[in-house]
């Protein structure tokens, strides 16, 4: 196995790291509140200058500065990615791991509840269980999170049973270890890279969730900022104000795109069999 | 293989697509029921206490939740999805009139997927490991990070506006289905490109293709002639379950275009509160999902032999 850091992954890194910062420093780089409307200055392009002030992204319809709604856009993207991926990877590897250990019934109910999950259309579960809970910052991440934790479950489950069948398990068993020591202390620590790419694919996909169900009006409401609720109310303007909706969905698909290339990376280097195909 | 086997690898395969549909309901239920009264989803806004009630008992949600259940699934049964609150009209008919427009927007997709993935996926592999190779995954991985409705927005902005080529929304005929399709497409095409591009690659590390080359065959008389059909079987499974990816991204997509079909059916009844429909449109998509996965495996047994013996 090769280390390979090139200066493509350098770059997407950087790119990510500067994601991460404007989402967490928002109220500091942000020129504006995000929320102060002005009748005056509705709808004027990028670049403009107006009693002073520059609105380097231009405003909305209810003319906000919409670099500082991206901004802290940002924010509400990032928050949501980690929550959801934090929760559904401790849901998703519990159940994993208990079923690949205990196998038996406890195996066999998990792994239907996976296959079943799995059967319905990820983005239908979550526009369902969202429309009927209602919309909402708090409830779209107990939903990603309690919805997206099948793949997760069926990598541990491989992992574990793979792993269990390995000398030093059996050793440790042996020594006097508890099962829950051994799930924690000798499996886990086994099994974690696979998760890992599993969880990098899935921090993509709950960024393009959050912007996708706010784009449908179930995700975060107005009037604070989402990527996708942005684009949303930039839709009804498209001949008037393409930057309403081009800019915010071209800083989604550069996040995606660089979470995307890193999880390939990653993916190469915890399973080299795969980088060589 | 007999044909025991056969029978009884089709009577698990059946039994398994029939547990995963029952699973199905049986979420779907549950999420109905997440907010605690049912009743309250369904009844229009500012309903009286007494409405509520006498509505709660009509639809048999004062019963104990096992009874329920028991219920749902016999009306499912007989196709009864309901009737909608909002139209006052059977639920089955107000889904079925815009399943033919998601599944033109669905066609129209795999089209694009398969046209631009499947030779995507023969280059990359064939020429593995040059320039041609990382400026294809570049591409690819592009096309799986595009968020449909940033794609559709940019494609409306080009064609719609800009060039006036196209209409930037509504059900005009052909015309307007290219733009949906896509944006549909195009995240599909990456799948497709992916797996293709491992299954030739698979298929040209064995020795029938060396063999080939020996008898003076050239690498792309090889794949052309021999590669191919056997690199083919992965890429149909694939194309199978993609469908319900494909049903399911319809709701971003028809949205953003307003194309009429079941996605977007699906918001605008999550937004005048008509949940009978959408509980219908997620059951529909996801046992679509569930059968064309059944088909899927059938036809991988009936394409390749090799498989029927359960490895």
């Amino acid at each position: 196995m090769k280390p390979r850091m090139t200066i493509g992954m350098a770059i997407v890194l950087a790119l990510l790291a500067a994601f991460a910062i404007a989402a967490i420093a928002a109220p500091l780089l942000a020129p504006f509140d995000p929320l102060r409307q002005s009748l005056l200055l509705r709808l004027k392009p990028p670049g403009s200058l107006l009693g002073g002030r520059s609105f380097l992204l231009g405003t909305d319809d209810l003319g906000r500065d919409l670099l500082s709604r991206v901004l802290f856009g940002a924010r509400a993207s990032l928050l949501v990615a980690v929550v959801a991926v934090v929760l559904s990877l401790v849901v998703g590897t519990t159940l994993g791991l208990l079923a690949g250990w205990l196998r038996g019934w406890v195996a066999t109910v998990v792994m239907r509840l996976v296959d079943t999950m799995l059967s319905i259309p990820a983005i239908l579960l979550a526009v369902l269980t969202v429309a009927v809970l209602g919309p909402g910052l708090l409830n779209l991440v107990v939903v990603l999170g309690l919805t997206r934790w099948p793949r997760y479950t069926r990598v541990a489950y491989a992992q574990t049973l793979q792993v269990a069948e390995l000398p030093y398990i059996r050793a440790a068993e042996m020594a006097g270890c508890g099962t829950a020591r051994v799930m924690w202390r000798h499996i886990l620590p086994n099994i974690a890279g696979p998760l890992m790419v599993v969880a990098t694919s899935e921090f993509g996909l709950m960024i393009l969730f959050e912007a996708g169900l706010s784009f449908l009006g179930l995700g975060i409401q107005p009037p604070y900022p989402s990527w996708g609720s942005i684009m949303a109310g930039g839709r009804q303007y498209i001949e008037r104000a393409w930057w309403l909706t081009v800019f915010p969905g071209a800083c989604l698909f550069a996040v995606v795109f660089c979470i995307n290339v890193a999880g390939d990376w990653l993916r190469d280097q915890v399973d080299p069999r795969a980088a060589s195909r | 293989m007999g044909a025991i086997t056969l029978t009884r690898y089709l009577a698990s395969r059946i039994g398994q697509a029939l547990l995963a549909s029952f699973g199905v309901l049986t979420i779907v239920f549950f999420i109905m029921r997440l907010s605690g009264d049912p009743t309250l989803l369904l009844v229009p806004e500012g309903a009286s206490l007494e409405q509520i009630a006498q509505l709660r008992h009509e639809l048999g949600f004062d019963r104990p939740l096992g009874m329920q259940f028991l219920s749902y699934l016999g009306d499912l049964a007989r196709f009864d999805f309901g009737e909608s609150l909002v139209q006052r009209a059977p639920v089955l008919g107000i889904v079925a009139e815009r399943v033919p427009y998601t599944v033109a927007l669905a066609v129209g997709a795999l089209v694009v997927a398969l046209g631009l993935g499947i030779p995507a996926g023969i280059a990359m592999a064939v020429w593995r490991g040059g320039i041609v190779e990382r400026a294809l995954s570049g591409f690819v991985l592009a096309g799986q990070s595009l968020p449909t409705f940033w794609s559709g927005i940019l494609l409306i902005l080009l064609f719609g506006v800009s060039l006036r080529w196209l209409p930037t929304s509504g059900s005009d005929g052909f015309a307007s289905l290219v733009m949906p399709s896509l944006a549909l497409g195009i995240v599909a095409m990456s799948t497709f490109a992916r797996m293709t591009r491992i299954s030739v690659l698979d298929e040209l590390s064995r020795d029938y293709v060396t063999a080939a080359r020996a008898r003076g065959l050239s690498r792309g008389g090889a794949v052309l002639r021999h590669v191919l059909r056997n690199a083919a079987i992965p890429v149909v499974t694939i194309a199978a379950l993609e469908i319900g990816n494909l049903l399911a991204g319809a709701v971003i997509v028809e949205t953003v275009f307003a194309w009429p079909g079941i996605g977007q059916l699906a918001i605008q009844s999550i937004q005048s509160r008509d949940f009978l429909v959408v509980q219908a449109i997620v059951l529909f998509v996801s046992l679509v999902y569930v059968f064309s996965s059944f088909l899927a495996d059938l036809a991988y047994v009936v394409i390749d032999p090799r498989i029927r013996m359960g490895r």
